[in-house]
Protein backbone atom coordinates (compact mmCIF):
# COMPACT_ATOMS: atom_id res chain seq x y z
CA UNK A 1 0.00 0.00 0.00
CA UNK A 2 1.38 3.72 -0.88
CA UNK A 3 1.65 6.02 2.32
CA UNK A 4 -1.39 7.50 1.16
CA UNK A 5 -3.83 4.54 0.94
CA UNK A 6 -2.89 3.53 4.45
CA UNK A 7 -3.64 7.10 5.88
CA UNK A 8 -6.98 6.92 4.41
CA UNK A 9 -7.20 3.32 5.77
CA UNK A 10 -6.36 4.73 9.25
CA UNK A 11 -8.91 8.19 8.41
CA UNK A 12 -11.32 5.37 7.94
CA UNK A 13 -10.97 3.14 11.21
CA UNK A 14 -10.81 6.47 13.19
CA UNK A 15 -13.89 7.78 11.56
CA UNK A 16 -15.89 4.42 13.52
CA UNK A 17 -15.83 6.58 17.03
CA UNK A 18 -18.02 9.16 17.30
CA UNK A 19 -15.91 10.48 20.93
CA UNK A 20 -12.35 11.25 22.00
CA UNK A 21 -12.70 8.61 24.41
CA UNK A 22 -13.25 5.58 21.91
CA UNK A 23 -10.67 7.01 19.39
CA UNK A 24 -7.96 7.60 22.65
CA UNK A 25 -9.01 3.98 23.67
CA UNK A 26 -8.40 2.78 19.86
CA UNK A 27 -4.67 4.78 19.48
CA UNK A 28 -3.82 2.98 22.94
CA UNK A 29 -4.32 -0.15 21.06
CA UNK A 30 -2.42 0.48 18.38
CA UNK A 31 0.34 1.25 20.51
CA UNK A 32 0.46 -2.44 21.25
CA UNK A 33 1.09 -3.61 17.80
CA UNK A 34 3.91 -1.00 17.42
CA UNK A 35 7.18 -2.73 16.19
CA UNK A 36 9.48 -2.71 19.06
CA UNK A 37 12.59 -1.29 19.30
CA UNK A 38 15.35 -3.21 20.26
CA UNK A 39 16.69 -3.07 23.89
CA UNK A 40 20.33 -2.59 22.58
CA UNK A 41 18.73 0.74 20.50
CA UNK A 42 17.63 2.57 22.93
CA UNK A 43 19.88 4.63 23.45
CA UNK A 44 20.25 8.27 24.60
CA UNK A 45 20.91 9.20 20.89
CA UNK A 46 17.96 7.67 19.51
CA UNK A 47 15.63 9.53 21.74
CA UNK A 48 13.62 11.88 19.97
CA UNK A 49 13.80 15.71 21.81
CA UNK A 50 10.79 17.43 22.34
CA UNK A 51 9.00 15.06 23.86
CA UNK A 52 7.88 14.93 28.00
CA UNK A 53 7.61 11.20 27.46
CA UNK A 54 10.52 9.09 26.28
CA UNK A 55 10.26 8.30 22.88
CA UNK A 56 12.92 5.97 21.18
CA UNK A 57 13.03 5.33 17.11
CA UNK A 58 15.55 3.00 15.27
CA UNK A 59 15.25 2.91 11.59
CA UNK A 60 17.35 0.17 8.71
CA UNK A 61 17.12 0.31 5.38
CA UNK A 62 16.04 -3.33 3.97
CA UNK A 63 15.52 -3.46 0.34
CA UNK A 64 15.33 0.25 -0.17
CA UNK A 65 12.34 0.55 2.03
CA UNK A 66 13.08 2.03 5.44
CA UNK A 67 11.70 -0.33 8.40
CA UNK A 68 11.21 1.86 11.87
CA UNK A 69 10.99 0.43 15.30
CA UNK A 70 10.05 2.30 18.26
CA UNK A 71 8.88 2.36 21.63
CA UNK A 72 7.71 4.89 24.61
CA UNK A 73 7.59 4.64 28.35
CA UNK A 74 3.79 6.55 28.08
CA UNK A 75 0.90 5.13 26.22
CA UNK A 76 -0.69 7.42 24.42
CA UNK A 77 2.72 8.70 23.06
CA UNK A 78 3.34 4.80 21.95
CA UNK A 79 -0.24 4.99 20.36
CA UNK A 80 0.89 7.98 18.48
CA UNK A 81 4.44 6.62 17.01
CA UNK A 82 3.01 2.95 16.36
CA UNK A 83 0.27 5.20 14.40
CA UNK A 84 3.33 7.08 12.13
CA UNK A 85 5.41 4.04 11.75
CA UNK A 86 2.54 2.41 10.54
CA UNK A 87 2.28 5.10 7.52
CA UNK A 88 5.95 5.11 7.36
CA UNK A 89 7.58 2.24 7.64
CA UNK A 90 8.12 -0.22 4.59
CA UNK A 91 7.99 2.76 2.35
CA UNK A 92 10.60 4.20 -0.41
CA UNK A 93 12.66 7.18 1.72
CA UNK A 94 11.21 9.29 -1.17
CA UNK A 95 8.18 8.39 -0.45
CA UNK A 96 8.33 9.48 3.11
CA UNK A 97 9.75 12.42 2.76
CA UNK A 98 7.52 14.16 0.11
CA UNK A 99 4.93 12.47 2.12
CA UNK A 100 2.44 15.08 4.23
CA UNK A 101 0.86 14.62 7.73
CA UNK A 102 -2.83 16.23 7.77
CA UNK A 103 -4.45 12.85 8.67
CA UNK A 104 -3.31 13.40 11.60
CA UNK A 105 -5.61 16.10 11.49
CA UNK A 106 -8.54 14.07 10.10
CA UNK A 107 -8.56 11.38 13.08
CA UNK A 108 -8.93 13.95 15.58
CA UNK A 109 -5.42 14.51 17.08
CA UNK A 110 -5.47 18.30 15.99
CA UNK A 111 -4.32 19.39 18.81
CA UNK A 112 -0.93 16.79 19.13
CA UNK A 113 -0.02 18.74 15.62
CA UNK A 114 0.78 21.76 18.05
CA UNK A 115 4.97 22.05 17.92
CA UNK A 116 4.58 23.37 21.23
CA UNK A 117 2.58 20.28 22.30
CA UNK A 118 4.62 18.22 25.11
CA UNK A 119 4.41 14.98 23.10
CA UNK A 120 6.40 16.22 20.11
CA UNK A 121 4.75 14.83 17.54
CA UNK A 122 5.82 17.35 15.01
CA UNK A 123 9.26 16.45 16.57
CA UNK A 124 8.90 12.36 15.52
CA UNK A 125 7.04 13.06 11.68
CA UNK A 126 10.40 14.96 11.64
CA UNK A 127 12.69 12.67 13.27
CA UNK A 128 11.40 10.31 10.81
CA UNK A 129 11.85 12.23 7.79
CA UNK A 130 15.26 12.92 8.87
CA UNK A 131 16.07 9.20 8.86
CA UNK A 132 14.44 9.16 4.90
CA UNK A 133 16.17 11.85 3.95
CA UNK A 134 19.75 9.76 5.15
CA UNK A 135 18.88 6.82 3.43
CA UNK A 136 17.53 8.83 0.21
CA UNK A 137 21.15 10.35 0.01
CA UNK A 138 22.82 7.01 0.27
CA UNK A 139 20.48 5.65 -3.09
CA UNK A 140 21.79 8.47 -4.54
CA UNK B 1 -14.73 31.47 56.16
CA UNK B 2 -14.85 32.61 52.28
CA UNK B 3 -17.21 32.80 50.34
CA UNK B 4 -15.99 31.12 47.57
CA UNK B 5 -18.53 31.36 45.36
CA UNK B 6 -18.44 35.01 45.28
CA UNK B 7 -14.55 34.52 45.31
CA UNK B 8 -15.22 32.66 41.68
CA UNK B 9 -17.34 35.56 40.07
CA UNK B 10 -13.98 37.38 40.26
CA UNK B 11 -12.34 35.37 38.03
CA UNK B 12 -13.91 35.96 34.23
CA UNK B 13 -11.54 32.46 33.21
CA UNK B 14 -13.65 30.22 35.33
CA UNK B 15 -16.81 30.41 33.65
CA UNK B 16 -14.99 29.24 30.47
CA UNK B 17 -15.02 25.56 29.20
CA UNK B 18 -12.19 23.40 28.29
CA UNK B 19 -13.06 20.52 25.78
CA UNK B 20 -16.80 21.00 26.39
CA UNK B 21 -16.55 21.36 30.33
CA UNK B 22 -16.58 23.51 32.84
CA UNK B 23 -12.66 24.51 33.40
CA UNK B 24 -11.24 23.19 36.10
CA UNK B 25 -7.92 24.73 37.00
CA UNK B 26 -5.40 23.14 38.94
CA UNK B 27 -2.54 24.40 37.79
CA UNK B 28 -2.02 27.39 40.21
CA UNK B 29 1.43 26.57 41.01
CA UNK B 30 2.38 27.42 37.59
CA UNK B 31 0.49 30.52 37.27
CA UNK B 32 -2.31 31.76 39.03
CA UNK B 33 -5.99 33.12 37.47
CA UNK B 34 -6.51 36.63 37.04
CA UNK B 35 -8.72 38.64 38.79
CA UNK B 36 -11.56 41.49 37.52
CA UNK B 37 -10.06 44.08 39.46
CA UNK B 38 -6.29 43.14 37.82
CA UNK B 39 -7.64 43.30 34.52
CA UNK B 40 -9.47 46.26 35.06
CA UNK B 41 -6.12 48.01 36.16
CA UNK B 42 -4.29 46.52 33.42
CA UNK B 43 -6.73 48.30 31.06
CA UNK B 44 -7.06 51.85 32.76
CA UNK B 45 -3.23 51.99 32.50
CA UNK B 46 -3.30 51.73 29.07
CA UNK B 47 -7.18 53.82 28.34
CA UNK B 48 -5.88 56.06 30.92
CA UNK B 49 -2.42 57.29 31.40
CA UNK B 50 0.32 54.91 30.16
CA UNK B 51 3.62 57.39 29.63
CA UNK B 52 7.06 56.78 30.13
CA UNK B 53 8.10 57.22 33.79
CA UNK B 54 10.42 59.04 36.34
CA UNK B 55 11.47 60.83 33.69
CA UNK B 56 8.61 63.18 31.92
CA UNK B 57 7.37 66.41 33.37
CA UNK B 58 4.20 66.10 31.64
CA UNK B 59 0.62 65.15 33.59
CA UNK B 60 0.61 61.43 32.25
CA UNK B 61 3.77 60.69 33.42
CA UNK B 62 2.96 62.25 36.37
CA UNK B 63 0.39 60.03 37.32
CA UNK B 64 1.89 56.74 35.57
CA UNK B 65 5.13 57.53 38.38
CA UNK B 66 3.25 57.93 41.15
CA UNK B 67 0.68 54.88 40.47
CA UNK B 68 4.41 52.94 39.85
CA UNK B 69 5.82 54.38 42.84
CA UNK B 70 2.48 53.66 44.71
CA UNK B 71 2.63 50.00 43.44
CA UNK B 72 6.11 49.73 45.32
CA UNK B 73 5.00 50.96 48.72
CA UNK B 74 2.18 48.39 48.24
CA UNK B 75 4.81 46.07 47.66
CA UNK B 76 7.32 47.00 50.65
CA UNK B 77 3.98 47.16 53.10
CA UNK B 78 3.07 43.51 51.84
CA UNK B 79 6.46 41.69 52.37
CA UNK B 80 7.35 44.48 55.17
CA UNK B 81 10.08 45.80 54.29
CA UNK B 82 11.44 49.05 56.17
CA UNK B 83 12.06 51.44 53.15
CA UNK B 84 10.60 51.32 49.30
CA UNK B 85 13.86 51.57 48.09
CA UNK B 86 14.71 48.44 49.13
CA UNK B 87 12.35 46.66 46.41
CA UNK B 88 13.61 45.92 43.33
CA UNK B 89 10.70 45.72 40.66
CA UNK B 90 11.73 43.20 38.07
CA UNK B 91 10.82 40.77 35.50
CA UNK B 92 9.83 37.62 37.62
CA UNK B 93 11.61 35.46 39.93
CA UNK B 94 14.36 34.22 37.62
CA UNK B 95 15.19 37.63 36.29
CA UNK B 96 15.54 38.53 40.22
CA UNK B 97 18.04 35.40 41.53
CA UNK B 98 19.99 36.39 38.30
CA UNK B 99 20.56 40.05 39.45
CA UNK B 100 21.62 38.17 43.18
CA UNK B 101 23.93 35.55 40.81
CA UNK B 102 25.74 38.06 38.98
CA UNK B 103 26.33 40.26 41.55
CA UNK B 104 27.98 38.16 43.72
CA UNK B 105 30.68 37.49 41.36
CA UNK B 106 32.52 40.42 42.55
CA UNK B 107 31.75 39.19 45.93
CA UNK B 108 33.06 35.54 45.64
CA UNK B 109 36.86 34.02 45.31
CA UNK B 110 38.05 30.88 44.65
CA UNK B 111 37.07 28.00 47.53
CA UNK B 112 33.66 29.98 48.61
CA UNK B 113 30.71 28.05 49.15
CA UNK B 114 27.30 28.38 48.06
CA UNK B 115 24.72 26.40 49.61
CA UNK B 116 21.59 25.43 48.09
CA UNK B 117 18.68 22.85 48.63
CA UNK B 118 17.74 19.81 46.56
CA UNK B 119 14.52 21.15 46.26
CA UNK B 120 15.37 23.49 43.66
CA UNK B 121 13.72 24.59 40.40
CA UNK B 122 15.90 24.67 37.42
CA UNK B 123 15.92 28.44 37.42
CA UNK B 124 17.61 28.27 40.86
CA UNK B 125 20.31 25.30 39.98
CA UNK B 126 21.78 27.14 36.79
CA UNK B 127 22.27 30.49 38.17
CA UNK B 128 24.72 29.07 40.92
CA UNK B 129 26.38 26.75 38.85
CA UNK B 130 27.39 29.51 36.59
CA UNK B 131 28.46 31.45 39.43
CA UNK B 132 30.36 29.05 40.75
CA UNK B 133 31.87 28.51 37.08
CA UNK B 134 32.69 32.72 36.58
CA UNK B 135 34.32 32.90 40.47
CA UNK B 136 35.79 28.98 41.14
CA UNK B 137 33.51 28.95 44.29
CA UNK B 138 31.93 25.72 45.18
CA UNK B 139 28.41 24.77 45.20
CA UNK B 140 26.53 22.67 48.27
CA UNK B 141 23.31 20.72 48.23
CA UNK B 142 21.25 19.80 51.19
CA UNK B 143 19.54 16.80 50.68
CA UNK B 144 15.85 15.38 50.68
CA UNK B 145 14.58 12.72 52.13
CA UNK B 146 11.56 10.52 51.11
CA UNK B 147 9.14 12.48 52.48
CA UNK B 148 10.35 15.49 50.60
CA UNK B 149 11.69 17.55 53.20
CA UNK B 150 15.04 18.88 54.02
CA UNK B 151 17.78 17.10 55.66
CA UNK B 152 19.03 19.68 58.09
CA UNK B 153 21.30 18.19 60.27
CA UNK B 154 23.30 17.54 56.88
CA UNK B 155 23.04 21.53 56.40
CA UNK B 156 24.54 22.02 59.72
CA UNK B 157 27.43 20.36 58.74
CA UNK B 158 27.91 21.76 55.42
CA UNK B 159 27.67 25.25 56.81
CA UNK B 160 30.83 26.26 57.88
CA UNK B 161 33.19 29.81 57.53
CA UNK B 162 33.49 29.68 54.42
CA UNK B 163 29.57 29.55 53.16
CA UNK B 164 29.02 33.23 51.76
CA UNK B 165 25.57 32.52 50.25
CA UNK B 166 22.85 29.99 51.22
CA UNK B 167 19.86 29.96 48.98
CA UNK B 168 16.33 28.09 49.21
CA UNK B 169 12.90 28.24 47.92
CA UNK B 170 10.39 29.11 50.57
CA UNK B 171 8.26 26.10 49.33
CA UNK B 172 8.90 23.81 47.19
CA UNK B 173 7.18 24.12 43.44
CA UNK B 174 7.09 20.65 42.60
CA UNK B 175 6.30 18.99 46.21
CA UNK B 176 4.98 21.59 48.20
CA UNK B 177 6.87 21.14 50.77
CA UNK B 178 7.03 24.48 53.41
CA UNK B 179 11.04 24.97 54.29
CA UNK B 180 11.91 25.98 57.64
CA UNK B 181 13.59 29.36 56.39
CA UNK B 182 13.57 30.83 59.71
CA UNK B 183 16.36 28.32 60.80
CA UNK B 184 18.37 28.24 57.86
CA UNK B 185 18.73 32.04 57.76
CA UNK B 186 19.26 31.88 61.55
CA UNK B 187 22.09 29.07 61.21
CA UNK B 188 23.49 30.58 57.90
CA UNK B 189 23.83 34.29 59.77
CA UNK B 190 25.56 32.57 62.31
CA UNK B 191 29.05 32.09 60.27
CA UNK B 192 28.11 35.02 58.27
CA UNK B 193 26.45 33.80 55.25
CA UNK B 194 23.93 35.31 53.29
CA UNK B 195 20.45 33.95 52.42
CA UNK B 196 18.31 34.27 49.16
CA UNK B 197 14.92 32.87 49.61
CA UNK B 198 13.00 32.12 46.79
CA UNK B 199 9.01 32.54 47.48
CA UNK B 200 7.60 32.61 44.17
CA UNK B 201 5.62 29.16 45.42
CA UNK B 202 5.02 31.13 48.77
CA UNK B 203 3.87 33.42 48.28
CA UNK B 204 0.32 32.61 47.05
CA UNK B 205 0.00 31.16 50.14
CA UNK B 206 1.54 32.94 53.08
CA UNK B 207 2.62 36.24 53.81
CA UNK B 208 6.16 36.59 54.20
CA UNK B 209 7.31 39.54 57.01
CA UNK B 210 10.91 39.43 55.60
CA UNK B 211 12.29 42.09 58.42
CA UNK B 212 11.08 39.51 61.21
CA UNK B 213 12.68 36.77 59.18
CA UNK B 214 16.07 38.65 58.66
CA UNK B 215 16.46 37.58 55.80
CA UNK B 216 18.81 39.45 53.16
CA UNK B 217 17.29 38.73 50.10
CA UNK B 218 13.53 37.40 48.97
CA UNK B 219 12.42 37.42 45.65
CA UNK B 220 8.85 36.74 44.15
CA UNK B 221 6.57 36.89 40.96
CA UNK B 222 3.31 38.89 40.91
CA UNK B 223 1.52 36.15 38.28
CA UNK B 224 1.96 33.65 40.62
CA UNK B 225 -0.45 36.30 42.71
CA UNK B 226 -3.34 36.83 40.73
CA UNK B 227 -1.00 39.62 38.87
CA UNK B 228 0.55 39.65 35.27
CA UNK B 229 3.12 37.50 34.04
CA UNK B 230 6.45 39.85 33.73
CA UNK B 231 6.71 41.08 36.56
CA UNK B 232 8.13 40.22 39.99
CA UNK B 233 9.83 41.77 42.82
CA UNK B 234 13.63 41.94 44.37
CA UNK B 235 13.82 42.81 48.58
CA UNK B 236 16.79 43.30 49.56
CA UNK B 237 18.60 44.87 52.73
CA UNK B 238 19.71 48.37 52.06
CA UNK B 239 23.22 47.52 53.21
CA UNK B 240 23.53 44.52 50.34
CA UNK B 241 21.81 45.83 47.89
CA UNK B 242 24.35 49.14 47.91
CA UNK B 243 27.25 46.53 47.90
CA UNK B 244 26.02 44.57 44.79
CA UNK B 245 27.04 45.73 41.49
CA UNK B 246 24.28 46.93 39.09
CA UNK B 247 22.86 44.33 36.68
CA UNK B 248 22.34 45.98 33.82
CA UNK B 249 23.51 48.98 32.15
CA UNK B 250 20.60 51.63 30.73
CA UNK B 251 18.96 54.21 31.37
CA UNK B 252 16.83 54.77 34.72
CA UNK B 253 20.07 53.54 36.35
CA UNK B 254 22.74 56.31 35.92
CA UNK B 255 22.76 59.59 37.85
CA UNK B 256 25.38 61.09 35.53
CA UNK B 257 26.64 59.83 32.20
CA UNK B 258 29.85 61.16 30.64
CA UNK B 259 31.99 59.10 27.85
CA UNK B 260 34.72 59.06 31.04
CA UNK B 261 32.74 57.62 33.81
CA UNK B 262 29.42 57.12 34.80
CA UNK B 263 28.15 56.94 38.27
CA UNK B 264 25.11 55.20 39.02
CA UNK B 265 21.75 56.25 40.62
CA UNK B 266 20.38 55.10 44.09
CA UNK B 267 18.22 52.75 44.81
CA UNK B 268 16.32 51.00 43.40
CA UNK B 269 16.96 52.58 40.47
CA UNK B 270 20.84 51.02 39.70
CA UNK B 271 18.70 48.02 39.05
CA UNK B 272 16.29 49.27 37.52
CA UNK B 273 17.92 49.88 33.92
CA UNK B 274 15.45 50.89 30.87
CA UNK B 275 11.87 51.36 30.81
CA UNK B 276 10.29 48.79 33.19
CA UNK B 277 7.04 47.01 32.94
CA UNK B 278 5.02 49.95 34.31
CA UNK B 279 1.55 48.44 33.94
CA UNK B 280 2.76 45.03 35.48
CA UNK B 281 3.94 47.04 38.36
CA UNK B 282 1.25 49.12 38.89
CA UNK B 283 -1.15 45.44 38.49
CA UNK B 284 0.88 44.14 40.86
CA UNK B 285 -0.40 46.29 43.48
CA UNK B 286 -3.41 46.06 42.98
CA UNK B 287 -3.19 42.40 42.62
CA UNK B 288 -1.68 41.68 46.14
CA UNK B 289 -4.54 44.45 47.76
CA UNK B 290 -7.04 41.95 46.37
CA UNK B 291 -5.22 39.08 48.25
CA UNK B 292 -5.11 41.33 51.81
CA UNK B 293 -8.93 41.80 51.01
CA UNK B 294 -9.47 38.17 51.20
CA UNK B 295 -6.73 37.78 53.77
CA UNK B 296 -4.14 35.50 53.59
CA UNK B 297 -5.07 33.39 56.65
CA UNK B 298 -8.38 32.86 55.26
CA UNK B 299 -6.51 31.42 52.11
CA UNK B 300 -4.44 29.42 53.59
CA UNK B 301 -7.03 27.86 56.16
CA UNK B 302 -9.24 27.54 53.42
CA UNK B 303 -6.34 25.30 51.07
CA UNK B 304 -5.58 23.33 53.60
CA UNK B 305 -8.80 22.31 54.03
CA UNK B 306 -9.07 21.35 50.20
CA UNK B 307 -5.24 19.64 50.89
CA UNK B 308 -6.70 17.51 53.27
CA UNK B 309 -9.70 16.91 51.03
CA UNK B 310 -8.05 16.24 47.68
CA UNK B 311 -5.34 14.23 49.34
CA UNK B 312 -7.97 11.93 50.79
CA UNK B 313 -9.98 11.55 48.14
CA UNK B 314 -7.44 10.96 45.54
CA UNK B 315 -5.33 8.54 48.10
CA UNK B 316 -8.62 6.31 48.04
CA UNK B 317 -7.86 5.49 43.82
CA UNK B 318 -5.79 2.33 44.00
CA UNK B 319 -2.59 2.61 43.08
CA UNK B 320 -2.07 6.47 43.36
CA UNK B 321 1.36 7.14 45.17
CA UNK B 322 1.24 10.87 46.68
CA UNK B 323 5.20 12.48 46.01
CA UNK B 324 5.94 14.94 48.90
CA UNK B 325 4.44 13.91 52.21
CA UNK B 326 5.62 16.59 54.55
CA UNK B 327 3.09 17.58 57.31
CA UNK B 328 4.69 21.52 56.42
CA UNK B 329 3.12 21.81 53.27
CA UNK B 330 0.99 23.61 50.71
CA UNK B 331 -2.20 22.61 48.72
CA UNK B 332 0.33 20.89 46.31
CA UNK B 333 -0.16 17.17 45.45
CA UNK B 334 2.29 15.78 43.29
CA UNK B 335 0.94 11.98 42.06
CA UNK B 336 1.31 9.18 40.26
CA UNK B 337 -0.50 5.79 38.89
CA UNK B 338 1.57 2.98 39.71
CA UNK B 339 3.03 1.89 36.24
CA UNK B 340 1.19 5.23 34.09
CA UNK B 341 3.20 7.82 33.16
CA UNK B 342 1.99 11.21 33.92
CA UNK B 343 1.96 12.55 30.34
CA UNK B 344 -0.56 10.08 29.73
CA UNK B 345 -2.99 10.99 32.96
CA UNK B 346 -1.89 14.27 32.24
CA UNK B 347 -3.35 14.24 28.69
CA UNK B 348 -6.66 12.27 29.50
CA UNK B 349 -7.55 14.65 32.18
CA UNK B 350 -6.75 17.55 29.98
CA UNK B 351 -9.88 16.16 27.72
CA UNK B 352 -11.96 16.38 30.73
CA UNK B 353 -11.42 19.71 31.03
CA UNK B 354 -9.10 19.41 34.02
CA UNK B 355 -5.64 21.38 34.14
CA UNK B 356 -3.22 20.14 36.03
CA UNK B 357 0.96 20.13 35.09
CA UNK B 358 2.20 17.35 34.33
CA UNK B 359 6.28 16.15 33.90
CA UNK B 360 9.48 17.28 35.91
CA UNK B 361 8.09 20.74 37.10
CA UNK B 362 11.78 22.07 35.96
CA UNK B 363 13.15 20.48 39.20
CA UNK B 364 14.84 16.94 37.77
CA UNK B 365 16.85 16.55 40.83
CA UNK B 366 13.66 15.73 42.75
CA UNK B 367 12.81 13.71 40.23
CA UNK B 368 15.57 11.84 39.92
CA UNK B 369 15.50 10.96 43.82
CA UNK B 370 12.25 9.47 43.68
CA UNK B 371 13.34 7.67 40.48
CA UNK B 372 10.59 8.51 38.43
CA UNK B 373 10.01 10.62 34.86
CA UNK B 374 7.96 13.18 36.44
CA UNK B 375 4.39 13.87 38.00
CA UNK B 376 1.29 14.65 37.68
CA UNK B 377 0.92 17.86 39.88
CA UNK B 378 -2.71 19.44 40.95
CA UNK B 379 -2.02 22.60 43.07
CA UNK B 380 -5.35 24.46 44.53
CA UNK B 381 -5.51 28.02 44.98
CA UNK B 382 -8.24 29.72 47.08
CA UNK B 383 -10.62 30.23 44.26
CA UNK B 384 -11.50 26.05 43.68
CA UNK B 385 -13.65 24.16 45.29
CA UNK B 386 -13.87 20.43 46.66
CA UNK B 387 -16.29 19.92 43.65
CA UNK B 388 -13.96 20.47 41.29
CA UNK B 389 -11.77 18.01 43.25
CA UNK B 390 -14.60 15.51 43.06
CA UNK B 391 -14.26 16.03 39.02
CA UNK B 392 -10.16 15.32 39.01
CA UNK B 393 -10.80 12.09 41.39
CA UNK B 394 -13.40 11.33 38.67
CA UNK B 395 -11.05 11.95 35.61
CA UNK B 396 -7.96 10.19 37.33
CA UNK B 397 -10.30 7.17 37.54
CA UNK B 398 -11.28 6.96 34.13
CA UNK B 399 -7.41 7.95 33.01
CA UNK B 400 -6.68 4.60 35.58
CA UNK B 401 -9.36 2.81 33.64
CA UNK B 402 -8.23 3.56 30.03
CA UNK B 403 -4.51 3.37 30.39
CA UNK B 404 -4.22 0.11 32.99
Amino acid sequence: MTIQEIQEEIVDEFSMFDDWMQRYEYMIELGKSLPLIEEKYKTDDNIIKGCQSKVWVHAEMKNDKVEFTADSDAIITKGIIAILIRVFSGQHPSAIIEADTDFIDEIGLKEHLSPTRANGLVSMIKQLKMYAIAYQTQLN
Amino acid sequence: MLDVQKIRDDFPILTREVNGKPLVYFDNAATSQTPQVVIDAIVDYYSSYNANIHRGVHTLSQEATDAYEIARKKIQEHFGAKYAHEIILTSGTTHSINIIATGFTSLLSKGDEIIVSALEHHSNIVPWQMLCERTGAILKVIPMNEDGELVMNVYDQLLSNSTKLVFTNHISNALGTINPIEEIIEKAHRVGAAVLIDGAQACPHVKPDVKALDVDFYVASAHKLCGPTGVGMLYGKEDWLNKLPPYQGGGEMIEQVTFEKTTYAGLPHKFEAGTPNICGGIAFGVALDYMNSIGFDNIAAYENELLEYGTQKLLEIEGLKIYGTSKNKTSVISFNLDNIHPYDVGTIVDKLGIAVRTGHHCAQPIMDFYKIPGTVRASFSFYNTKEEIDALVEAVKKAKMMLS
